[in-house]
C-alpha cells in the first residue's frame, strides 16, 4: 500500500488523501481582469516535473501542500499551506 | 498443411503484408505536419487527403502507430452524452463508425451491443432521465429502463449489488458498441498512406518554430521540417507540445487504467457501466472481460499500473457479478489521459496562427476518432473551426463558456 506522510498526523495510507489541484498564488480578485482570473482558475502547468499541489486528508479534514514530481510520483517534501504559498 | 498456405509460401511476389509504406527520409517541408500517429492523428491525415486533397502531409510519431491511448482504451463507442453539443458531436462519430469498415476496407469488428449506464441512487436516476430526454431530442436511441427489464437483458448481474448499492434503473443506449481499436488506427493509416501521406514512426518532435505569431516549422530528432500548419494530436503528451509553443491550457494528465480477465464462455453481450461504482465492463470476442474504472486520483505522466486499481475494481466487479470470484486478471495497463475541467475536448484553432490543437480527450477519445479526424481536417483545410467543434474551442475557458459534460463522461469509457 502506498503511504503518504501527513505533516499533522504522520504516515497514513495514500487512499485517505485526495488531490486538490495545483498550488499557485492567485491574482488579486478585486483588481485583476477576467482573462487573468480565468488563467488562474483553469490553466495549469501540466507538463511533467516538480510542482506544488494541494492535498486533502479526508479523515482529519486538513489541507496541506505537497511538492511532488508528476513524472515519477515521488514526493519531494510536505509543506504546511502557510509556508508553501504564504496563505 | 492447407494447400493455400503452401501456394502462398511458393509465390515469388508475396502480397504486401505491411499496411503502410515506410518512408525513409523526411522531406524538407510539408503542407501539414501532424504530431501523433494515434487514431486521431491518422484519421485527420486520412480526411485531409481524401476530402480536402491535402496530401503533402507528414504524421510524426515518437513511438509506433496506435501505441498510445488508441491501443489502451476499452474500445467503447456511444453517443449518450448530456449536453447538446456533446450529443451532436458523438452522434456524428457513431454514424461514421458504423460505415467505417466499408470505408476503410478493413474489418473493424464493429459490434453493436447495447450500453447500460446503471443508476444506484435517486440523483443518478434523475441524471439518466435528463440524458435520455436530451438524447431523444436529438433523435438518439436512449431510454430509461427499470430493474425488471435490466434483469431480463443481463440475467447474470446481481441487481442488488450484494445489498450495498441496489440498481434502481439504467439508461439504455441501443447503438452502444465496441470495435477493434488497433484496426481503426491501421485502417486510417493505410488509407492515408495510400493517398500519399507519409507516416514517420520513431520520430520525436523536439520543438516548434514560431516567427511572429505564425508556425514556420518543426524540429525533430531527425532534423528540421518547414511547414505552416502543425496539428497536435498527442493526448497524454499534450502539455509537452503546448509548452513548446508557450500556450497555456487547462489540460492535466492522469493515468487511466484498465485490465482484462482470462477468457470466459460468453455470458455478457452488452456493455455495463456504473457511474456510482466507477466501473465498466464488456466481454470481448475472445471472451475476455475488458474492465476499467475512473482516472487515478492525481496527475502523473506515466503508464504504470497499480495494484490498488485492480483491488478496487475487483471489489466493484464482484458486487455486480459475484460468480467472477475465481476468475483471474491476465493483463493490466494504463494510458495517459489528458483531462479537462469540463470533461470535453479542446479542438481547433489556437491564438498561434498555424498551430491546431486536438486535445483534452481524457477518457472519451476513442469513440470520437472518426469525427475528430473529419472536423480537424476541415478546420485545418479551411483555417476555420468546424461547426461541430466550435463549443470545444480553447478560448471557451477565458470566455467562461464551459461545456459541462461531467455527468456523462466522468467514468472513463
Amino acid at each position: 500500500m502506498k503511504l503518504l506522510n501527513c505533516p499533522h498526523i504522520g504516515i497514513r495510507p495514500a487512499s485517505e488523501f485526495s488531490y486538490g489541484g495545483e498550488a499557485i498564488a492567485g491574482p488579486d480578485p478585486t483588481t485583476c481582469d477576467d482573462n487573468a482570473w480565468a488563467d488562474y482558475v483553469f490553466n495549469v502547468n501540466g507538463e511533467p516535473g516538480i510542482r506544488l499541489e494541494w492535498w486533502h486528508h479526508g479523515p482529519s479534514g486538513i489541507w496541506f501542500v505537497l511538492e511532488r514530481d508528476t513524472q515519477t510520483d515521488a514526493v519531494v517534501q510536505v509543506l504546511d499551506s502557510k509556508d508553501a504559498i504564504g496563505g | 498443411m492447407p494447400f493455400r498456405l503452401v501456394k502462398q509460401a511458393l509465390r515469388k511476389n508475396k502480397p504486401d503484408s505491411s499496411f503502410f509504406k515506410t518512408p525513409t527520409d523526411l522531406q524538407s517541408s510539408y503542407d501539414v505536419v501532424i504530431i501523433g500517429a494515434g487514431g486521431h492523428g491518422l484519421a485527420c491525415a486520412y480526411y485531409l487527403a481524401r476530402d480536402h486533397g491535402i496530401k503533402n502531409v507528414a504524421v510524426l510519431e515518437q513511438g509506433y502507430i496506435g501505441g498510445g491511448n488508441t491501443g489502451r482504451n476499452t474500445t467503447i463507442v456511444r453517443s449518450n452524452y448530456l449536453t447538446p453539443e456533446g450529443v451532436r458531436f458523438y452522434d456524428e462519430s457513431v454514424r461514421l463508425f458504423q460505415d467505417l469498415s466499408k470505408d476503410l476496407d478493413l474489418n473493424l469488428f464493429y459490434s453493436t451491443r447495447g450500453h447500460f449506464t446503471l443508476a444506484h441512487s435517486d440523483s443518478a436516476m434523475r441524471t439518466m432521465r435528463w440524458r435520455a430526454e436530451v438524447n431523444k431530442h436529438y433523435d438518439i436511441e436512449s431510454e430509461l429502463w427499470g430493474r425488471d427489464d435490466i434483469a431480463r437483458a443481463v440475467p447474470f448481474m446481481d441487481l442488488d449489488c450484494g445489498g450495498q448499492h441496489p440498481v434502481l434503473g439504467a439508461l439504455y443506449h441501443a447503438p452502444g458498441a465496441v470495435a477493434r481499436h488497433d484496426a481503426v488506427a491501421w485502417g486510417y493509416g493505410r488509407g492515408a498512406s495510400n493517398r500519399g501521406v507519409e507516416i514517420h514512426q520513431k520520430t520525436k518532435v523536439c520543438g516548434i518554430r514560431i516567427i511572429g505569431n505564425q508556425v514556420e516549422g518543426v524540429d525533430t530528432d531527425r532534423g528540421f521540417i518547414a511547414c505552416k500548419k502543425v496539428v497536435s494530436c498527442v493526448a497524454g503528451s499534450t502539455p509537452r507540445i503546448t509548452d513548446m509553443v508557450r500556450l497555456r491550457t487547462p489540460v492535466e494528465i492522469r493515468p487511466l487504467q484498465a485490465c482484462v480477465s482470462e477468457p470466459l464462455k460468453p455470458f455478457l453481450d452488452t456493455i455495463i457501466v456504473s457511474g456510482s461504482l466507477h466501473v465498466y465492463v464488456s466481454q470481448s470476442s475472445r471472451g475476455e472481460l475488458v474492465m476499467g474504472a475512473s482516472v487515478d486520483r492525481a496527475p502523473l505522466h506515466s503508464t504504470r499500473s497499480t495494484f490498488d486499481f485492480v483491488e478496487d475494481l475487483a471489489d466493484k466487479m464482484l458486487d455486480l457479478f459475484p460468480f467472477l470470484g475465481g476468475v483471474k486478471i491476465v493483463r493490466q495497463w494504463a494510458g495517459m489521459a489528458d483531462m479537462t475541467p469540463d470533461f470535453a475536448p479542446i479542438m481547433g484553432t489556437t491564438p498561434i496562427y498555424g498551430f491546431y490543437l486536438d486535445a483534452g480527450w481524457g477518457t472519451w477519445g476513442f469513440k470520437a476518432t472518426p469525427v475528430s479526424g473529419k472536423t480537424m481536417a476541415y478546420t485545418i483545410a479551411n483555417d476555420d473551426d468546424h461547426e461541430l467543434i466550435k463549443p470545444f474551442r480553447l478560448s471557451r475557458f477565458s470566455e467562461y463558456a464551459l461545456v459541462g459534460e461531467k455527468g456523462a463522461a466522468s467514468v472513463g469509457h
